[in-house]
């Protein structure tokens, strides 16, 4: 019995330090664990310039315009906003107003040249019918 | 308990067990299929949500379960739970695969990539390579009993990962949304979705509680075969 306990015991000194070390390592890797940086934390980057990085924010309502296959639009996150460009398919889900994360390389005015665009969906599930209901209720929160 | 009592129970509760299942997967797949609406945003491609989902919430459950098992069997030698850990394992490795299948099917059209090394999406990842290591390691001794301790120390170390897979989305900016269902306030997902997510994560758990009876039972059988090889002096 107290050999059962004994290991027991063990187990969870084991388990305790492997979740230790676990926090730790995520901790310290924080930073380079994130998939993108919004708007404001990118341009407060030493590195945003010299590097391709990811950018993610909301697609500004009304500042989308189309020229040719070519795309401009800005990237908010309530405070800071960047104006991007990219040329090439958009994703099904890109709208203004939602979510989107760019990959690209910002240049020194601010401007930001996307390679790739992905849309980012919202936690948000429900039938068109309730989405409507909704926005005619003035209860519609808007995306992340 | 003793093995040869569970394979006595299993015979047993199997039958029911098989039902459920059956019954579970028909309801929730004409839920999920025909009778939930389409969503506001991504129209039918939400149907993959009623799979994703429910595998991998099976994904983590399983890989708790491996864990706590062969945590029991390390600690008190018992044969049968490492025989169940042993018969779950490639059980979790499915649905963790199926996750990412379905993800990654998911993902290209909604949005615009098959696969991104975001935080959740690397996590899981990581999640089906620790249940091949897992798998691979409880059969990689001579003797079972050696190789059913590996496998439950990683199992018991790799469950590190298993609040890492859930939380990712919220400790990091991920290109994965957030949770939907199990979360402050409230899911954010509409009722009529909510129910065929609910009886499909049910039918999983059902499909995978009868899949894991037949294992143990055939675990419990192939050990004996083993012994009474080696009693035999066999080879």
């Amino acid at each position: 019995m107290s050999r059962r306990r004994q290991r027991l015991v063990w187990l969870g000194v084991g388990l305790g330090a492997v979740f230790a070390a676990g926090a730790l390592v995520l901790s310290a890797l924080d930073d380079s664990l994130t998939f993108f940086y919004g708007p404001a934390d990118l341009v407060e980057r030493p590195d945003a310039f010299s590097r391709r990085v990811r950018l993610g924010g909301l697609v500004e309502p009304g500042s989308l315009v189309r020229e040719g296959a070519a795309v401009r639009f800005t990237v908010t996150d309530g405070q800071v906003s960047l104006p991007v460009t990219f040329s090439g398919v958009l994703p099904d889900l890109f709208r203004e107003g939602q979510g989107v994360v760019a990959e690209g390389r910002l240049s020194q005015d601010g401007h930001f040249a996307a390679e790739t665009v992905l849309a980012k969906h919202d936690e948000n599930y429900m039938p068109r019918e309730v989405a409507e209901v909704l926005k005619q209720n003035g209860e519609w929160r808007a995306a992340r | 308990m003793e093995p040869a009592r569970f394979v006595a129970l299993c015979g047993r509760v199997l039958p029911f067990a098989v039902a459920l299942a059956v019954a579970m997967l028909a309801a929730g797949l004409l839920f999920s299929l025909a009778l939930s609406p389409a969503d506001y945003q991504q129209g039918e491609s939400v149907r993959i949500m009623y799979v994703h989902v429910p595998a991998a919430w099976m994904a983590l459950f399983v890989y708790a379960l491996v864990a706590v098992l062969g945590g029991v069997g390390l600690a008190f030698g018992h044969a049968l739970a490492f025989h169940a850990a042993r018969a779950a394992a490639p059980l979790g490795a499915a649905f963790a695969l199926l996750c990412l299948v379905s993800g990654s099917l998911w993902g290209k059209p909604m949005w615009g990539a098959w696969w991104v090394w975001d935080a959740r999406l690397t996590s899981m990842l990581l999640l089906f390579f620790l249940y091949l290591g897992q798998i691979a390691l409880s059969g990689a001794f001579d003797r079972q009993a050696r190789g059913d301790r590996a496998a439950a120390v990683l199992a018991l170390v790799g469950c590190v990962n298993l609040p890492v897979v859930k939380f990712s989305v919220d400790w990091w900016h991920t290109l994965h949304q957030p949770a939907s269902v199990f979360k402050f306030g409230g899911p954010s997902i509409d009722p009529s979705m909510l129910l065929p997510l609910l009886l499909m994560a049910g039918a999983f758990k059902a499909v995978f509680f009868a899949l894991w009876l037949i294992r143990t039972r055939t675990a419990v059988a192939a050990s004996r075969v083993a012994a009474a090889r080696l009693a035999g002096g066999a080879r």
